[in-house]
């Protein structure tokens, strides 16, 4: 499972283009081997940008008809921050059925899940994963890969915004705070979390949360890669 | 009952919300001396409440407001990083699965297991969206509260003396906390998950039968 995800990362950290995000988003598919990843983000000016691996026939469809307006998994998460499984969204309407029938004609799947993202300055962006499952075996799927979906969904995004802001308008929460340096530093000279959590004094839950957080910022795979990219960036001191 | 309410939607529960907010004044203002600012109307409100954030309240019988809480994703803005920075040395907490829990209040008078309450609809949040953590800024003195329900937060920093002072600190959530929290509320793990699907929509097979 972590294997996919970090893959996932890895191919992202070459991100340098939108298209390359684009090609990324056909990558998850791929490594989750569902039907398809959505990512469509909108930012406070109202600017639009999305990646997704739905038919282009489906998308102009969508887009002229308006669906926004009535398709349940935007209604339901425009604007709030709970990941959706859209099973649990209301498809009782005429509308809603009319909507969905059409949409699974398009190949989009009868199942679904989706991230709502709120990100910096009133920046919001969801990010779906849909398939073809029986109940059994969806909720298989993301009683699996939850916690994955939504790292992946927040990375995606992350990136998306670097590129579109240019690395200049990094947001400040994505500075590393010398604590952080400090706690990544220990661990890069071998110190094991508990052993790095006593010199810090701090309790190995705060350290995990730091490093965790660390690792979110750096859009890292994982701890040795959190290491090596704040290495390469010059914020660690030894 | 736990009722999970987005701030957009709180227009549906007049008296849940005019409730809450004046209890907000009464416990961080009047009770605790906080600067926080009171309106005419003697509410309690401040900019992250215009976020839209999701509310965690335990509704009385009579529709009013017996305690709250307010989560907001800590990837947007939030009070902790906004305002807290100090106490965390110097970290900004910012991460997917860290949700930020913020005004843990009680009604005046609110039964004892109200605490408790919250603490499973904090715990809940945690299970159902697949939370590794909260991080929360709380009255200090309530950590003793915490631990007594047996769900001590981590505490990063504290700041101020006496009813002044505010602390920083992080919940881990698990499912063990979650049928613990139930227990010393005296409610069935069972019925909390109910009332978390009914804010939040249960998992039906609609969808097969849409197809069908």
């Amino acid at each position: 499972m972590a294997a996919v995800l970090e893959q996932f990362i890895e191919g992202l950290q070459q991100a340098s283009t939108l298209d390359d995000v684009q090609a990324s988003v056909f990558g998850l598919r791929e490594l989750y081997d569902v039907e398809h990843v959505v990512y469509h983000s909108v930012n406070a000016t109202g600017g639009q940008y999305a990646a997704l691996t739905y038919s282009d026939a489906w998308v102009g469809r969508y887009v002229s008809e308006e669906y926004e307006r009535i398709d349940p998994v935007v209604v339901g998460c425009y604007q709030r921050f709970h990941p959706v499984d859209w099973r649990r969204l209301d498809w009782s309407g005429k509308v809603s059925r009319d909507f969905m029938g059409e949409a699974q004609d398009a190949g989009v799947g009868n199942q679904g899940y989706t991230v709502p993202i709120r990100g910096p300055s009133g920046q919001f962006a969801l990010f779906t994963v849909s398939h073809n499952a029986t109940d059994a075996k969806w909720t298989r799927f993301t009683e699996a890969h939850t916690r994955d979906l939504i790292l992946a969904a927040h990375y995606l995004n992350q990136k998306a915004l670097e590129i579109e802001n240019g690395d200049s308008a990094k947001s400040p929460t994505r500075a590393l705070s010398p604590r952080e340096r400090d706690a990544l530093t220990l661990l890069a000279l071998g110190y094991s979390r508990a052993q790095a959590a006593e010199s810090l004094e701090i309790s190995e839950h705060t350290l995990r949360v730091y490093i965790e957080g660390a690792r979110y910022k750096l859009g890292a795979m994982n701890t040795t890669h959190a290491v090596a990219l704040a290495l390469a960036q010059g914020r660690l001191v030894f | 009952m736990l009722r999970y309410i987005y701030g957009e939607e709180l227009f549906q529960y007049p008296k849940l919300r005019d409730t809450m907010f004046r209890d907000r004044a009464r416990q961080f203002h009047e009770r605790l001396g906080w600067d926080v600012t009171v309106d005419d109307r003697g509410e309690e409100r401040d900019e992250y409440d215009a976020m839209n954030p999701l509310y965690v309240i335990w509704q009385r019988a009579d529709g009013s407001h017996g305690g709250s809480m307010r989560f907001l994703p800590t990837t947007a803005p939030c009070m902790v990083n906004d305002h807290f920075t100090h106490l965390t040395d110097g970290v900004t907490i910012s991460h997917p699965l860290i949700w930020e829990c913020t005004r843990f209040c009680l009604a005046p008078e609110a039964e004892g297991r109200v605490a408790a309450g919250l603490m499973l609809g904090g715990a809940e949040l945690g299970q159902g969206f697949h939370l590794s953590d909260a991080v929360g800024v709380f009255d200090a003195r309530m950590v003793r509260i915490y631990g007594r329900l047996g769900w001590a937060p981590t505490v990063l920093g504290t700041s101020g003396t006496g009813r002044d002072a505010v602390s920083v600190g992080l919940w881990e959530m698990s499912e063990r906390t979650r049928l613990a929290m139930a227990r010393k509320a005296g409610l069935s793990p069972a019925l909390s998950r109910h009332w978390f699907d009914r804010a939040f929509g249960r998992v039906s097979d609609v969808r097969e039968a849409v197809s069908a």
